[in-house]
């Protein structure tokens, strides 16, 4: 006896296709297992052609399959390097997390079409979008362009910043969050610094190294735990 | 003029960044409530080029070695849509999932079940013009951890999806119906009751191929926009 599929009778189910329960697919952790699929060779370096922001050494070598460092040319503006450690509650650096960003070109126009302001210069060679596992040491790196200054609301100017997502065992949604720049223009009027308790703007401000590099640790939670907004 | 039109915020699907049973939440998870902010430019749009970034796509799983992979082969097909049910076209899905035996090629995962030198379990799809996608692989197997005593995972295959802005981002987990492990499984448990189920798939005949594999329908929803712009104190113009 066969059962043609045409005539066959859904059972009633409560499951991804019920249309009483449409709505925003929940979130749910990336694991401590995501190396393998999702931060590709280069992913972490928007300039150049290094492999930052992978941990191929994490997996055997005939299982690579994420994309290859690739970038299309040298985008305009200042080389900046940014990085800093990943904490939890307990002081501990986080070696599986995963940080996300991105950000503007140096002349102040997003890599996106929803960003449709003609007299802001694109770069065709910056994509503004970057990935980076912590390392080892919890350590997150990326090597970038400094961004201009975006509009905010009403005729607002934002003051320069990557907007960042991390993500990690642990972490059932991602946590979004922004870096500025100790001494980046306008970060006195920033709309959404001034939107965070005063006391606590400094966990999202990037102090300059000796090297010349940007550093700001990320700190889930804690005593000066870094501010993290619900957008 | 530089008002944006916002994106939703989270429903009531969304699970809390806290979730004690799900123990590595307690270290990692913010004791500040999260602070509101207005959405502007940076939030609403995200990164285009996904194939200049991630790599062309990658949509069966079950040929990227010699020989197939062990296991139930499968289809995983649906549409990747906002709140409002609208498409989202050309936009990446980044797929990741243990093999058969419910093993991770990674070299912290030191559960006891074989390697499967023919499956990664690593792959990326981009939706059509109508939003929808479609990818081979193989069942992911169960898995135990070490959260509480005698803590196993329910079969998923893990989902990344950038979608259209900053706001949109998502990564989530696939579940497969029938599983007995959801229930008791405190990640998918931090999703309460009955959005939980938005995470399961179902199975379709149609979408299964005689004599070759299994089908599976798992529809995605990022974020939706609002109509009209937000209000945002006064304007110039």
């Amino acid at each position: 006896m066969t059962i043609d599929p045409a005539d066959r009778v859904t059972a009633p189910r409560l499951d991804n296709q019920d249309s009483a329960l449409f709505g925003q697919t929940p979130s749910q952790t990336v694991g401590p297992f995501f190396h393998y699929g999702l931060p590709w060779k280069g992913g972490a370096d928007l300039v150049g052609k290094s492999d930052m922001g992978a941990r191929p050494e994490l997996f055997p070598e005939d299982h690579y399959v994420l994309n290859l460092s690739s970038p299309t040319g040298t985008p305009e503006g200042e080389v900046i390097e940014v990085a800093g450690r990943v904490i939890d509650g307990h002081g501990e650096i986080v070696s599986d997390a995963m940080i996300e960003l991105w950000q503007a070109n140096a002349a102040g126009r997003y890599a996106s079409d929803d960003d449709t302001r003609e007299a802001v210069p694109r770069d065709p060679h910056f994509v503004g979008f970057g990935r980076a596992s912590t390392d080892a040491d919890g350590v997150y790196r990326f090597r970038t362009i400094r961004p201009g200054r975006v509009p905010g609301p009403g005729n607002s100017l934002q003051a320069p910043h990557l907007a960042l997502s991390v993500f990690g065992r642990g972490l059932i949604k991602r946590l979004a969050t922004r870096l500025y720049f100790a001494d980046g223009e306008g970060n006195d009027v920033d709309p959404i610094l001034n939107a965070v308790p005063e006391a606590r703007r400094g966990t999202l401000v990037a102090e300059r190294k000796g090297d010349g590099s940007w550093w700001l640790d990320i700190i889930l939670k804690g005593d000066n735990e870094t501010v993290f907004f619900d957008l | 003029m530089s008002d944006v039109i916002p994106y939703a915020r989270e429903d009531a699907g969304s699970p809390p960044s806290l979730f004690p049973d799900y123990g590595s939440t307690v270290a990692r998870s913010p004791r500040e409530p999260l602070i509101r902010v207005p959405q502007t430019l940076t939030e609403v749009t995200g990164p285009s080029g996904w194939d200049q970034l991630m790599g062309p796509a990658l949509a069966d799983l079950t040929t990227q070695h010699k020989s197939p992979p062990l296991g139930q082969r499968i289809i995983v097909t649906g549409r990747v849509l906002d709140e409002a049910g609208r498409p989202v076209p050309y936009t990446v899905m980044e797929i990741w999932q243990a093999n058969a035996a419910g093993r991770y090629i990674h070299s912290k995962d030191n559960w006891d079940a074989p390697l499967d030198p023919h499956f990664t379990g690593a792959g990326r799809v981009v939706t059509d013009a109508e939003g929808r996608y479609r990818f081979i692989t193989i069942r992911p197997g169960a898995y135990p951890w070490g959260n509480h005593k005698n803590a196993w995972r329910p079969a998923h295959i893990h989902l990344s999806l950038l979608g259209p802005a900053f706001a949109t981002r998502l990564v989530t987990q696939l579940y497969f119906p029938d599983d007995p492990l959801i229930e008791i499984d405190p990640i998918a448990n931090a999703v309460p009751m009955p959005y939980r189920q938005r995470m399961v798939c179902r199975f379709d005949i149609g979408v299964t191929e005689p004599n070759w594999a299994l089908g599976y329908v798992f529809d995605v929803v990022l974020k939706g926009r609002n109509q009209t712009p937000f209000e945002e104190g006064q304007h110039d113009h």
